[in-house]
């Protein structure tokens, strides 16, 4: 499949819970602006606070890259979540569910894995971790209801 | 040569110009009145204006005079600071942007370089350009203490206005005997969730309130933290005896919990508020009977 991508819109830092709500404000409005259904948006826009709370808290803070992307007349968002931290050690560990380093409930990850259409990690001790998800808006826009 | 001319006025330029402002104030402070900055925050009366415009240009004659034109943080601007930090909220308050409020100080700048250079017509080009440069220098920082003050202004504004909301979102409300309810409203971050479980436990002892209603319609998003707030809220309002009910939950909102494979199977929950109540009263032992007696049809 061949993607079209286009620029990155835009390039948010990630270093405050205050940075965690204005990510969830960009990715809502992207999505619905791309005409992402409710649920998608919604399913998005988590999977979004899961990603740049990962970065904030394991990752000592970093920054989210939002770019829509096109593909067969179909349109996405392709979100790069990206820190310095220590890095993951052992991913397939991380990605189960259940499993935490720190105090929460160990689903961060792994949600954010199912909450998405496409989700890549790559993640090298001492140099950091980039996670990318993307998601499509597959369907065509919805008929305008019947009073 | 323009070296020797400069030498033939031994004064410092900036000097000069704190001279000239203090010779000068009146007639600033009444050109001033008429700008558009001072014009439109003093309506009252146009003497206020002048007395504001006669202590900023009292400020500016003092900086030029300590020959720091350039410093922001000139001991001279001190005085000011206040009274245009008042104005500038106050334009803000009309509606103006701060690009808006930079151009109308700006314009301050004009009447005063006129006044300037008919006063020194006579004097060697060089020295001339001095003195401007040195009078538009000052205005400039006069403008960044101004655009400074707003910003502290406004930086204070918005910390005070983020503990309000922190105390104002968190409403207890008393719904019936010994039922609660607390609408949470915006993100639900560490601190907030930590007041909603102090203030729904404190509202749990002092209603005697045996069932409390957590609404969630207002929370936007609700991912793996929000989730474990409301367990741990949930859990420890079960531990001082009241059965705690999570409402308000939408229908995108349930797809996305459980993609994210959060268990809430522990936490009782309700689609509404009116559903959570319904199911509270029951266990109240109260019955909701239309009144047959009522013209209203009930809905």
């Amino acid at each position: 499949m061949t993607h079209s991508t286009g620029s990155v819109s835009a390039c948010l830092p990630i270093n405050s819970d205050l940075d965690l709500v204005r990510v969830r404000q960009h990715v809502r409005q992207m999505t619905a602006q791309l005409g992402f259904g409710l649920v998608e948006q919604t399913k998005l826009v988590t999977a979004a606070s899961e990603l740049a709370r990962n970065a904030l808290v394991h990752g000592g803070g970093g920054q989210m890259e939002c770019t829509s992307v096109s593909s067969g007349g179909i349109q996405g968002l392709r979100l790069v979540f990206s820190d310095q931290g220590p890095g993951i050690v052992d991913l397939d560990q991380a990605l189960s569910d259940g499993y935490t380093s720190g105090e929460g409930l160990g689903m961060g990850l792994g949600g954010a894995r199912r909450l998405v259409h496409e989700f890549s990690i790559d993640s090298r001790r001492g140099i950091g971790t980039t996670v990318t998800v993307t998601s499509w808006n597959s369907r065509p826009p919805r008929p305008r209801e019947a009073p | 040569m323009p070296e020797q001319q400069v030498a033939e006025h031994e004064t410092d330029p900036a000097e000069e110009v704190g001279a000239f402002l203090r010779r000068r104030r009146e007639q600033i402070a009444q050109r001033w009145a008429d700008a558009a900055l001072f014009r439109t925050v003093y309506t009252v009366s146009r003497d206020d204006a002048v007395d504001a415009g006669r202590t900023v240009v009292e400020a500016l004659a003092a900086v030029a005079v300590s020959g720091r034109v350039q410093d922001a943080e000139a001991d001279g601007f001190t005085v000011v600071r206040e009274q245009l930090a008042r104005t500038a909220q106050a334009r803000a308050r009309a509606g103006a942007t701060i690009a808006q409020i930079s151009e109308e100080m700006d314009a301050l700048r004009p009447p005063v370089t006129d006044l300037l250079l008919d006063e020194l017509s006579e004097s060697p080009a060089e020295h001339l350009r001095e003195c401007t440069t040195a009078l538009t220098v000052l205005m400039g920082t006069l403008r960044l203490v101004m655009l400074e003050a707003t910003t502290i202004a406004g930086q204070e504004l918005i910390n005070r206005q983020r503990l309000e909301l922190l105390e104002i979102a968190t409403p207890v409300i008393k719904l019936w005997e010994g039922i609660v309810a607390v609408p949470l409203i915006g993100t639900l971050d560490s601190a907030r969730s930590q007041v909603v479980m102090e203030t729904l436990l404190d509202a749990v002892v002092e209603q005697h309130a045996r069932i409390a209603i957590l609404d969630i319609t207002g929370v936007p998003t609700v991912d793996s933290l929000v989730a474990q707030h409301l367990m741990k809220t949930v859990a420890a309002a079960r531990l001082m005896g009241a059965e705690c009910i999570v409402s308000g939950i939408r229908p995108a909102i349930a797809q996305t919990i459980v993609h994210l494979g959060i268990d809430l199977s522990s936490v009782l929950t309700r689609a509404s508020l009116a559903d959570a109540l319904a199911y509270a009263l029951q266990q109240q032992g109260a019955h909701i009977v239309p009144n047959p007696a009522s013209t209203v049809e009930p809905r």
